[in-house]
């Protein structure tokens, strides 16, 4: 007897339902799994991401916490090395350094220090980026600095797939990870597989292929770099765009390969230009393709200022794709 | 557990037992110095010495199962705790036998087998940590205790406050352990707290809190008996500051600019192993023969860690990005 192939539905979801429902399944799944953080529970997140998961789970598993960063994510930390899967929920980056202790010098170091006696399998996720006008102490793409610490491993998705299938790999790691996730993308909607599931966190994607140039990109400024790339395919310029997808660590061999092919590269990055992850992006490139190269690299950053309130200044502050259509012809001598 | 494990108990061989772990810390630290003059011991290297009723008093309540949380002058919890001598001397010397692999060295000791969670030495970081290992056995429903030692610098610290708030509003079952030798490396309790009566910041977070003599090893013993049965009871934080006095300089690098030569002397006189000695020797406890096979034993239990750490062997070069993350091969870590 013949069988009907199993098919594959797709709904039409947002990324912020993405992310829930990958928590809801972890929590499922798994029951040392639970979440914890300011106003996840009864409030429903701050950007509503974990909305409606304390009545189906209970406070002991959606777990809201006094404004406590620091004291609440070395709570992860205990209880991940005392065998639960704690999943710190920060409400933004910028918070996230009333905790940077916690993160940095215990969570870090702990595996390392005591001679791998103890690991700390704890993740623990928070907004990130500019765009909602929220100015200066609510806006700013600090994972790149997160990038620069051993011992943590730093995820930033972009796409509905990702949203939903990094989390449980994330659990699964044996050290802390962290993933941001771009406030941007929150209300970003699409088609996903009814059943997607867990995704590799240490691969690099290209999210569009081209023969021209390497535009390398992640989280909310990855579709402002697709935009960039539908611009340019209609002047005849075919970019190839890349999705870092883990900041830390990078994969090298995926963007070593699209430079080798286009040898031509733009790093777009929404933290500030110095000392950000597309220096080091960059850096990578000239240490291992230096010869690949055609023209010399170029980067669209954020301005050097902190970001502020209005929308215009807003804008003209973070990444845009026009900026990137810009910076692509430059590096293409095409302007 | 019995209504008479809280009791203090009284018997010649306990009483001498506490003799000897506080007279074990002091030599074993006495040797540590030395080494260090010679070399062989770097770094920053901060002493207990004058503050060992503490850990002696406490530690021995807790069971096996029992966790432990430290700070950077942690020498004392370590070996009291049951943490080798041999692997605390290696680890002092940064070889690789050592209990932290040699990585740590005196600021980080670290005993898996013991549940020694550590010597952190970010003053206050081992609070929140310590909270979380006690989400976990709330959570969980474990019959375990988390002591956590900290010294007073540590409750000027947000994460203090942050620790003691989130413990008692969640009712974690962890027994912080004040060790407040009144100096915050070389500055007073007087002139860094508006409240110098440590214990009752614990009170303004309604966890039950006692201050105790913290030189006085059979009075820390019976409040630590009270505290953690009554955390193992009602799972619920405890507080117990031991009123202390360091003896020696914050680190090997300090020349104790900030306090009078008159006010050690003068707290060296009730320092808590002569004080405990002479109360023993009044009431006829201890015999004219056991202090000299105390001493013979601890002596060679020393001369034998450094003969092991002696012997021990640098972790290769090659090994050194080892454990930043766990082994691929290795299936997912504790």
């Amino acid at each position: 007897m013949k069988q009907e192939p199993i098919k594959t539905e797709a709904i039409e979801i947002t990324y912020r339902e993405a992310v829930r429902e990958a928590l809801r399944d972890a929590i499922k799944r798994d029951e040392r799994v639970f979440l914890m953080g300011e106003d996840v529970g009864r409030y429903g997140g701050c950007y509503a991401v974990s909305h409606g998961l304390l009545a189906q789970f209970g406070p002991e598993r959606i777990r809201d916490t006094p404004l406590s960063e620091s004291g609440f994510t070395g709570a992860g930390i205990g209880a991940a090395m005392a065998g639960m899967r704690p999943i710190v929920e920060v409400m933004t980056v910028n918070f996230s350094l009333l905790a940077l202790d916690q993160i940095l010098n215990t969570a870090a170091t702990l595996r390392h220090m005591s001679g791998n006696q103890f690991g700390v399998p704890l993740v623990i996720r928070m907004a990130t980026g500019a765009g909602r006008q929220l100015a200066a102490q609510h806006s700013h793409s600090l994972e790149g600095w997160y990038a620069h610490v051993p011992g943590i491993k730093v995820l930033a998705p972009a796409t509905l797939e990702d949203a939903r299938g990094m989390l449980w790999t994330a659990l699964e790691d044996p050290d802390p990870v962290l993933i941001f996730e771009n406030v941007m993308l929150y209300n970003m909607t699409g088609k996903l597989a009814t059943d997607a599931g867990p995704v590799d966190i240490d691969k690099a994607a290209v999210r569009r292929p081209g023969r021209d140039i390497s535009l390398i990109a992640y989280g909310g400024s990855l579709w402002k770099t697709l935009e960039a790339a539908t611009t340019l395919a209609g002047e005849g310029i075919e970019a190839e765009v890349i999705d870092l997808r883990s900041l830390r660590p990078l994969d090298d061999a995926t963007i070593m390969a699209s430079v080798a092919k286009t040898r031509h590269a733009i790093i777009v990055d929404e933290s500030w230009r110095t000392g950000s992850l597309a220096a080091e992006v960059g850096m990578r490139i000239v240490e291992q393709a230096f010869w690949s190269l055609d023209a010399p690299l170029g980067r669209v950053c954020s301005e050097e200022v902190p970001i502020p309130y209005p929308r215009h200044l807003e804008n003209a502050a973070i990444p845009q794709a026009t900026k990137i259509v810009a910076a692509t012809k430059a590096a293409l001598d095409r302007a | 557990m019995t209504a008479a494990a809280d009791k203090p108990r009284l018997s010649r061989e306990h009483m001498l037992d506490l003799l000897k772990q506080m007279i074990r810390i002091r030599r074993f630290e006495d040797k540590c110095a030395e080494l260090y003059t010679q070399e062989k011991i770097r770094g920053f290297m901060h002493l207990y010495d004058g503050e060992e009723a503490v850990a002696v008093g406490v530690i021995p309540v807790l069971d096996k199962r029992d966790r432990v949380v430290a700070t950077y002058r942690e020498h004392g919890q370590a070996l009291v705790r049951g943490v080798p001598m041999t692997t605390i001397m290696a680890e002092m010397y940064g070889k690789q036998e050592g209990c932290a692999r040699g990585r740590g060295g005196s600021m980080h000791l670290f005993d898996a087998a013991t549940n020694f969670y550590g010597g952190n030495a970010i003053v206050g970081g081992g609070l929140p940590l310590a909270v979380g290992l006690g989400l976990a056995d709330h959570m969980r429903g474990n019959d375990i205790v988390t002591a956590c030692f900290f010294g007073d610098g540590a409750v000027a610290e947000g994460e203090f406050h942050e620790s003691m708030n989130l413990a008692a509003l969640w009712e974690l079952p962890v027994l912080f352990v004040c060790e407040n030798n009144l100096y915050a490396m070389g500055t007073a309790l007087a002139l860094s707290e508006s409240e110098t009566d440590i214990h009752r910041k614990a009170e303004c977070y309604r966890i039950i809190s006692e201050a105790v003599d913290g030189m006085d090893v059979v009075a820390v013993e019976a409040a630590a008996r009270r505290a953690v049965h009554a955390v193992r009871e009602s799972r619920k934080p405890y507080f117990l500051e031991c009123r202390t006095y360091r003896l020696r300089a914050h680190s090997m690098f300090d020349p104790q600019l900030y306090r009078d030569k008159a006010e050690v002397e003068a707290r060296r006189h009730s320092e808590p192993i002569v004080r405990f000695q002479q109360w023993l020797e009044t009431n006829h406890m201890i015999h004219p023969e056991d202090l000299p096979r105390i001493l013979a034993e601890i002596d060679a239990e020393i001369a034998q860690s450094v003969a092991f750490a002696e012997a021990g062997t640098w972790e290769p070069v090659d090994q050194l990005t080892r454990f930043v993350y766990a082994d691929a091969a290795v299936p997912a870590g504790r």
